[in-house]
C-alpha cells in the first residue's frame, strides 16, 4: 500500500488506472480539468492506456462508450454543464448498458466559482436510472472509483461519480492498493447496443427492473454509514458527499453527536433513511447542490409526525456551496469567535485578462470599428474572453453555454440586431460552434463571426485545441463561407488601425462573415519559453 | 509547552504571485513531520488575476472539512496587503497575521495605502514584510512568496530545517540560480519578521 498527497480529481483519476483503465476521455472545463491532465500524465509514462482529450463533451462520451462495447474499461470526465452537452448518448447509455466498466465522472460547481450555473448532476443520475457515488474525500474518491468500474461491470450500467469544486481542486493523502489487470476485448450484443425500438423496449424494461437491485446495493454499501446516538432522539442528520465532513467537522470536539446518516450512493440507501428518521424528532438534511435528498424525503406532504430541514426550510441556502458555518448553523451550534474588519472598506478584485492579452486587443478594435454604428449586439462565449465583460473592455452582452454565440448572433440578426456581431474562442468554435456556422453560412445571415484563435484552451490551463490554425480556416471555409468574407488579423496594438478598419469592411456587407484574431496566449507562450 | 496538533493557515494573494508554491512547501513539510494535510485551492477563472486564497489544514488527528471553519484559522499568510485583510473573518481571536506591504494593483479603486497598513497594524501581533524589497535582494522580484514564507517560518507549527528541505524539493529543478535566490529569500523574510 502506497500513500500519495492528490487532488480529489487526481484520486479520482488514479483509481481508474487502477482499476485497469483501458481508455479515459474528456473536454476541459473547471473542476474537472486535472483528471483528464493527470490521466494524460499517467498516460504518457507507462502507456499502459489511452487518455485524451476529446473535441467536446459528446464526442468524449461516444469515444469512452465504444471503450465499454469493446469490453474494456472506460472513463469519461467533464464539468457538471459539460454533461449537457453529453446529455443525449448519456440518457441513451443507460439503455445500453455498459459491457466494459463505464464511469462518467462529473464535477458540479456549486457556488459557481468557474461556470454558469451551479446545476446539480445527482439528478441525470437519477434521470438515467443509473447508479452514482458521491465521494466525501480523497480516500473515498480514489475507492470508490475502482469499486464503481466493478459495479458497472457487474450490473450492465454506466456508473456516475459526482464531484464538487472544492474536492476536486483540494489535496490529500491516499492509500492506493495493487492495480486491478485491464478487461480483454469483448464486443457487446448487437441487441442490447442497437436502440431500435424493438430493441430499446426490452433494454428499457432491463433499466427499471433492475431498480431494486441498486437500491439494495445502496444499502449494503460500505459508504453508507448509519451511525446512532440512542441517547439523543431531538435529532438526526443526513449528509452526503462533503456535506459530511461539514457536521463532523462541528462536531470534532463535541463528546457527543446527533443520530448522523452518511449518504454516498444513489439511489438513496432507502431502508437505512426510514431507520434513522424512526429514531429522531427533527431530520436535517445536509447536502452540497440542489436538495435532491431533502425533496424526495419531503414529498408533496413531509414527513408525518416529523420536522424536516434543510436547504427548503430555509435552514441551509438554497443556492451557492455550503460551508463549516452555514453548517453550524442549521446545527444551531454557537457561532465561533472570529476577528472582523469592522468598517475597512474592502475592495473586489474581480479576475481579468492578462496584460498584453490579444483578447484585449481585439475587444479595443471592435468597440472601435463599433463606434456610430447604431444599436450592436456582440454575442460572447465561454472563455477568457468572458472577461470582456468588465471594465475597461465592456465589450460583450451574452455569454449562456459553449457555442451559443454564433446561434445567438444569427438568431438576433434575424429579430432586427444590427450589427449582430458573434465573439468566440477556437476551442469553444470546434467544441460547439461549427454547426451553427454552418447554419449561418447557409441562410448567408448578415453577422460577423470573430473567432479569437489564441492557439489553445486558456482558461483551464492550456489544453489542446482542436480547431486551430490552418484547419480552423478550412473548417470556416468548408461550412461555405465566401473565402473573401473570411479575414485574418493579428490583435496587436500596432495593427489596431488596420484591425479596426477590417472589422469596419465586414460589419458593413450584408452577409456571413468571419474575422479570425490570430495571436497566441501569453501565458501559453510563456510556457513554452520556459520549456526550452 | 505541549506539543501543537493542529495549524490552520489561509494564505492569500492573487493569481500568479505563487501561493500554492507556499503551500507545496509547508504541505511537505508538515508531512514529513508525521501531519495530516488537506488543501484547498482556487483554480480556473479566478487564477487570472484575480484574489486567490488556498486553505492549509495540518493535524495530528482527522481533518474533516477542506475548507478552514471561520473563526478558526491560527494563520492569515499573505503575499498582498489587500488580500490579507480579505479573509480576516477566519483568522480566530488569537490569530496571527503575516502579510506582504508591496500592493498588487490591478484594479482602479485600490484602497488608500497607508490606510490599508494602519487597518493591518491595528491587528494583534501582525507582521507587515516589505516582500518586494527583500526579494530584489534575494535576486529577484519573482520569490516575493517565499520571502513571505520565511517572515511566517517562526510561527508555523513545522520546523525550518522541514521548510528548507521542502523549498530544495521544489526548487532544485528549476536550476541553481533559482533555488538560491528562494533560500535567500527564505532568510531575509525570517529575518525580517525578527
Amino acid at each position: 500500500m502506497d500513500r500519495e498527497i492528490l487532488l480529489g480529481d487526481e484520486a479520482v483519476a488514479l483509481g481508474a488506472v487502477h482499476a485497469g483503465l483501458a481508455a479515459g476521455y474528456s473536454y476541459p472545463g473547471t473542476p474537472a480539468s486535472e483528471i483528464m491532465e493527470y490521466l494524460i500524465k499517467v498516460g504518457q509514462k507507462t502507456k499502459a492506456f489511452i487518455a485524451s482529450w476529446s473535441v467536446n463533451e459528446k464526442t468524449a462520451f461516444e469515444e469512452a462508450l465504444g471503450v465499454s462495447f469493446a469490453g474494456k474499461r472506460a472513463l469519461v470526465s467533464m464539468k457538471h454543464v459539460g454533461l449537457n452537452v453529453a446529455a443525449d448518448p448519456f440518457m441513451s447509455a443507460s439503455l445500453t448498458g455498459a459491457n466494459g466498466g463505464f464511469l462518467v465522472v462529473v464535477a458540479d460547481d456549486p457556488s459557481m466559482h468557474s461556470s454558469q450555473n451551479e446545476q446539480d448532476s445527482r439528478f441525470y443520475a437519477q434521470f438515467a436510472q443509473i447508479f452514482c457515488y458521491e465521494p466525501a474525500d480523497h480516500q473515498e474518491a480514489y475507492d470508490m472509483t475502482r469499486e464503481a468500474f466493478d459495479l458497472s461491470e457487474k450490473m450492465n450500467i454506466p456508473v456516475m461519480i459526482r464531484m464538487v469544486t472544492r474536492l476536486s481542486h483540494s489535496r490529500a493523502g491516499v492509500e492506493t492498493r495493487d492495480p486491478h489487470p485491464p478487461n480483454e476485448l469483448h464486443y457487446g450484443a448487437r441487441q442490447c447496443w442497437t436502440l431500435l425500438p424493438v430493441n430499446a423496449r426490452v433494454q428499457f424494461k432491463k433499466v427499471l427492473d433492475r431498480q431494486p437491485e441498486l437500491i439494495k446495493l445502496a444499502e449494503a454499501s460500505r459508504f453508507n454509514k448509519l451511525e446512532i446516538n440512542p441517547d439523543d432522539k431531538s435529532l438526526g442528520v443526513i449528509a452526503s458527499g462533503i456535506a459530511y465532513n461539514y457536521v463532523l467537522e462541528n462536531f470534532k470536539n463535541a463528546a457527543k453527536k446527533p443520530s448522523i446518516l452518511k449518504v454516498s450512493t444513489y439511489p438513496l440507501p432507502e431502508e437505512l433513511v426510514k431507520e434513522l428518521i424512526a429514531r429522531v424528532e427533527t431530520v436535517l438534511v445536509a447536502e452540497e447542490g440542489y436538495p435532491l435528498i431533502e425533496r424526495s424525503l419531503k414529498g408533496l406532504f413531509g414527513l408525518p409526525g416529523k420536522r424536516l430541514i434543510g436547504k427548503l426550510s430555509g435552514h441551509l441556502p438554497l443556492a451557492g456551496e455550503l460551508s463549516p458555518e452555514t453548517v453550524r448553523q442549521a446545527l444551531a451550534l454557537k457561532p465561533l469567535e472570529r476577528q472582523t474588519l469592522g468598517d475597512f472598506k474592502l475592495t473586489g478584485r474581480p479576475p481579468q485578462l492578462c496584460v498584453g492579452c490579444p483578447h484585449a486587443d481585439t475587444f479595443k478594435a471592435l468597440n472601435k470599428a463599433l463606434e456610430g454604428s447604431g444599436k450592436p449586439g456582440v454575442f460572447s462565449d465561454i472563455g477568457c474572453y468572458t472577461l470582456g465583460y468588465f471594465p475597461p473592455h465592456n465589450a460583450i452582452n451574452t455569454c449562456v453555454c459553449m457555442g451559443a454565440s454564433v446561434g445567438m448572433a444569427k438568431g438576433a440578426a434575424e429579430a432586427g440586431v444590427h450589427p449582430s456581431v458573434a465573439v468566440i474562442g477556437d476551442s469553444t468554435f470546434g467544441h460547439s460552434g461549427i454547426t451553427s456556422l454552418l447554419s449561418a453560412a447557409a441562410f448567408n445571415t448578415n453577422m460577423v463571426l470573430i473567432i479569437l484563435d489564441n492557439c489553445t484552451v486558456a482558461m483551464t490551463g492550456g489544453q489542446p485545441s482542436f480547431a486551430t490554425g490552418e484547419r480552423l480556416l478550412k473548417i470556416i471555409e468548408g461550412v461555405g463561407v465566401p473565402k473573401e468574407h473570411i479575414r485574418v488579423i493579428t490583435p496587436l496594438p500596432k495593427f489596431h488601425e488596420q484591425n479596426v478598419r477590417i472589422l469596419r469592411e465586414e460589419i458593413e456587407y450584408a452577409g456571413i462573415s468571419v474575422i479570425v484574431a490570430v495571436r497566441e496566449c501569453l501565458e501559453e507562450a510563456r510556457k513554452k519559453s520556459k520549456r526550452a | 509547552m505541549t506539543a501543537i496538533r493542529k495549524q490552520d493557515i489561509i494564505l492569500a494573494g492573487v493569481g500568479g504571485q505563487g501561493i500554492l508554491s507556499i503551500a507545496f512547501v509547508i504541505d511537505n513539510a508538515a508531512l514529513k513531520e508525521g501531519f495530516n494535510v488537506k488543501q484547498a485551492e482556487v483554480h480556473g477563472m479566478a487564477q487570472r488575476g484575480g484574489a486567490v486564497q488556498s486553505h492549509l489544514r495540518l493535524s495530528k488527528d482527522r481533518i474533516w472539512s477542506d475548507l478552514i471553519p471561520r473563526g478558526e484559522a491560527d494563520m492569515i499568510l499573505s503575499v498582498e496587503p489587500l488580500e490579507a485583510l480579505r479573509y480576516l473573518d477566519f483568522l480566530h481571536p488569537g490569530g496571527k497575521l503575516v502579510t506582504s506591504s508591496t500592493p498588487f494593483v490591478n484594479i482602479p479603486d485600490y484602497p488608500d495605502q497607508g490606510k490599508l497598513i494602519g487597518r493591518i497594524r491595528e491587528i494583534p501581533g501582525s507582521v507587515i514584510v516589505d516582500s518586494e524589497a527583500l526579494a530584489k535582494e534575494a535576486g529577484t522580484s519573482k520569490v516575493q512568496n517565499t520571502v513571505m514564507l520565511g517572515a511566517a517560518a517562526k510561527d508555523l507549527v513545522v520546523t525550518e530545517d522541514s521548510l528548507l528541505e521542502s523549498i530544495k524539493v521544489l526548487f532544485a529543478p528549476r536550476g541553481d540560480k533559482v533555488l538560491e535566490a528562494n533560500i535567500r529569500a527564505f532568510e531575509l523574510g525570517r529575518r525580517a519578521a525578527g
